[in-house]
């Protein structure tokens, strides 16, 4: 016996969940953590992505401490944060109504659940022309009330909520359903122990069931940040950053910057793009925090 | 068998006698024509290129019109065509200078294209060299309803008192003066190009855009102030910042705006939208400042030869056919704009017309646009600028700052 047959032997219960895991880590590797590197080091360059590179230092992210648009943009993301995490309650309750046994309640739950199959593409361009300050439907019933008409989309106070409307649509969507797996997974026991207990509306959900919906609940706050955070096609479909730039996101603002028509500066895009992992970073070690501390038993 | 054997034996042998070109049969040319009309036009250049020259075959590929502009970067540097249509003047810039495009001085010089295409020598010139072939250009100016017009009794202004006089009389019966879709920006462009273009003339304005002179200066807020007059006397279509081009061309359509400051490929959207040639016109961009050399905009599309092309040889063939004279009259009739070469015909449309007799007859400069002559990053913050401007006008030092900043980091 050859001695790497002899080592595989004695080592194979220690080493064959490295074989089959190796793919994936190649894969890993190659398409997540060299990138990463990548557009850290292209980031202290000025590159138009043809030329030949030149390095600058940080001077890129000098150029960015100093630059509007970013401003904007980081400001935005922050609202985004924020009022997109209404999905998870919006998404709680309709879950809630819709888990009921009455006819046709497979066709209202599909129903629901229509906006999150149907591409973003498709949800810019709907509320884009619910928005529409000439024909509308939005403005079609402003109007009717003898108000004037609001052009949410070309206004920069308006125009981010406007796009964060679009995007709770199917957001709310995602989180109904994966509230929905999880109300099926409730213990009818406890609810039944709960009742004998005199629990009822509020006090019911709050102590009984949504203890119960903890993973659904933490799956949710997952996706909804990781969507808030890369809400791009909505704005480049809705409004491409406009008025004015003035509904910019960091995602939005790296592409513009890097690829757009009138970008192609790849060492701003980079800088724009790690500062944005840098944002993304906070929240991945605060997931990763509470896993750990979940599967310790804390 | 044995006869197909030989005939390929004898054209193998002939082939071999008669050189390179024969074997280097094929080039490839990517151009960006997706859409009916132009893929039509480019459809027949293609023919007739190979009609005349047997020996070659053309491998054409076609991009879609917005897509092509981000991935003329990739082809060109990973598997280059022969040849790729692009845009005169500082729009090609980045690609000259990466030594992407390759001159083609000499196909000038043998056709004598130094005067047939004289008139945009200036604009395909980077360093001395020409790195391209102009094949089309359209004009620019004022769109108009006529049949409102002359409801009105509104002549056909001339100068910048008429001009704001017409606004004012359109207003007063509830047309809107001008309609303009500032969504995606490059309309405001054109607006700033023609008040700055009227204000101050062509050499203030190229200087501008080539970032020689401040955005502060004082020739630049007097062309503000044109603008103002005009936003304060409610020319512009309201919430004009939530319309594509496309979306504000209804208005006109509905008669309820009466002016569309364009280039000419508005027209045949509006045609198809029922406008006939009766209701539809077009005149001069106003005269702002009396004595100044008038100037027009007007943008060029070339084809160029690129650095990495695999038959620079046949290529070159075919760009001197694309130059020629009954070629770019053929083309242009198809496309439904205007050829370079001074030898060509002018197709027989009303607007074409016009807007050849209009650019015979500048002598002040033509300019590209404002997104063609000023570079990338410049052309993006100074039209984001133009459309805040036009809806919050209070805030112009502030806008104009900005561009200042963007000017010190662009050039």
């Amino acid at each position: 016996m050859s001695s790497f047959a002899k080592y595989w032997k004695a080592n194979q219960v220690r080493l064959a969940p490295w074989v089959f895991l190796a793919p994936g880590i190649f894969m890993f590797l190659l398409y997540v953590i060299f990138p990463i590197f990548q557009s850290a080091s292209l980031s202290l360059y000025k590159w138009d992505g043809l030329g030949e590179k030149e390095y600058i230092g940080l001077q890129n992210y000098v150029e960015l401490m100093d630059d509007e648009a970013f401003y904007t943009s980081l400001k935005n993301n922050v609202i985004w944060l924020v009022l997109y995490m209404l999905a998870i309650p919006g998404g709680l309750f309709v879950a809630l109504f819709l888990n009921q046994t009455v006819r046709g309640i497979r066709l209202y739950k599909s129903l629901f659940f229509f906006p999150f199959v149907i591409s973003q593409v498709v949800v810019g361009l709907v509320f884009t022309w619910f928005y529409d300050p000439s024909f509308g439907l939005l403005n079609v019933i402003i109007t009717s009330f003898g108000f004037d008409p609001i052009a949410v989309l070309a206004d920069e106070r308006l125009v981010t909520y406007g796009i964060i409307a679009a995007g709770l649509w199917p957001q709310t969507a995602y989180c109904m359903i994966l509230y929905l797996t999880g109300l099926n997974s409730v213990d009818p026991e406890q609810i039944e122990a709960a009742r004998l207990d005199n629990a009822k509306g509020w006090k019911m959900l709050w102590y009984v069931i949504l203890p119960q919906l903890k993973p659904a609940t933490f799956i949710a706050i997952v996706v909804t940040v990781i969507g808030a955070l890369r809400s791009f096609d909505l704005v480049s479909i809705m409004t491409g950053g406009g008025p004015w730039g003035s509904s910019r996101v960091l995602a939005f603002y790296m592409y513009e910057k890097a690829f757009s028509e009138y970008g192609f500066r790849m060492g701003y895009g980079a800088a724009i793009a790690v500062v944005l992992l840098g944002i993304m970073l906070v929240y991945i070690a605060g997931v990763l925090y509470k896993m750990y501390r979940d599967e310790k038993g804390l | 068998m044995t006869n197909v054997i030989q005939k390929n034996l004898v054209a193998i042998a002939a082939s071999a006698v008669l050189g390179t070109t024969a074997f280097a049969g094929e080039i490839t040319i990517n151009t960006d024509s997706s859409d009916p009309a132009p893929k039509a036009a480019f459809e027949a250049v293609v023919a007739g290129f190979e009609a005349e020259n047997p020996d070659v075959t053309v491998k054409w590929n076609l991009f879609d019109h917005e897509g092509y502009k981000s991935s003329i970067r990739n082809f060109l540097t990973a598997d280059a065509p022969d040849l790729a249509n692009w845009y005169a003047g500082n729009r090609m810039l980045p690609f000259v200078n990466a030594g992407l495009f390759a001159p083609v001085d000499d196909v000038w010089e043998e056709n004598g294209l130094n005067d047939s295409l004289a008139s945009a020598a200036a604009s395909m010139t980077i360093d001395g060299h020409k790195w391209g072939i102009p094949y089309t250009y359209y004009q620019w100016g004022v769109y108009y309803r006529k049949d409102i017009f002359a409801d009105l009794g509104i002549a056909v202004p001339t100068n910048w008192e008429e001009f704001v006089a017409a606004g004012a009389t359109l207003n007063a019966n509830g047309v809107t003066p001008i309609t303009i879709g500032t969504k995606w920006l490059w309309t405001a462009g054109g607006v700033f190009d023609y008040l700055n273009l009227r204000t101050n003339g062509y050499d203030f304005h190229m200087a501008l855009t080539k970032g020689e002179v401040a955005w502060t200066d004082d020739r630049v807020r007097a062309t503000m102030a044109n603008w103002l007059t005009l936003i304060e006397a409610d020319f512009f279509l309201e919430n004009h910042a939530a319309y594509s081009w496309q979306e504000a061309l209804a208005p006109m359509v509905r008669g309820e705006a009466a002016m569309y400051i364009m280039g000419n490929f508005a027209v045949a959207p509006l045609r198809e939208a029922g406008l006939t040639d009766d209701q539809l016109g077009f005149f001069q961009f106003p005269i702002i400042t009396e004595g100044i050399p008038v100037a027009e905009e007007a943008p060029t599309d070339s084809m160029h030869l690129t650095a990495n092309a695999k038959n620079p040889v046949d290529a070159k063939r075919f760009l001197a056919y694309l130059a020629r004279a009954d070629v770019q009259t053929e083309l242009n009739a198809a496309l439904g704009q205007l050829p370079i070469n001074s030898g060509s015909t002018v197709a027989d449309d009303v607007f074409l017309q016009a807007g050849f007799e209009m650019l015979s007859n500048t002598d002040g400069g033509i300019a590209q646009f404002f997104d063609r002559d000023a570079p990338a990053e410049m052309a993006k913050a100074g039209m984001e600028g133009f459309q805040e401007f036009m809806v919050k006008p209070e805030r112009l030092d502030a806008i104009l700052d900005r561009l200042e900043k963007v000017r010190a980091q662009a050039y």
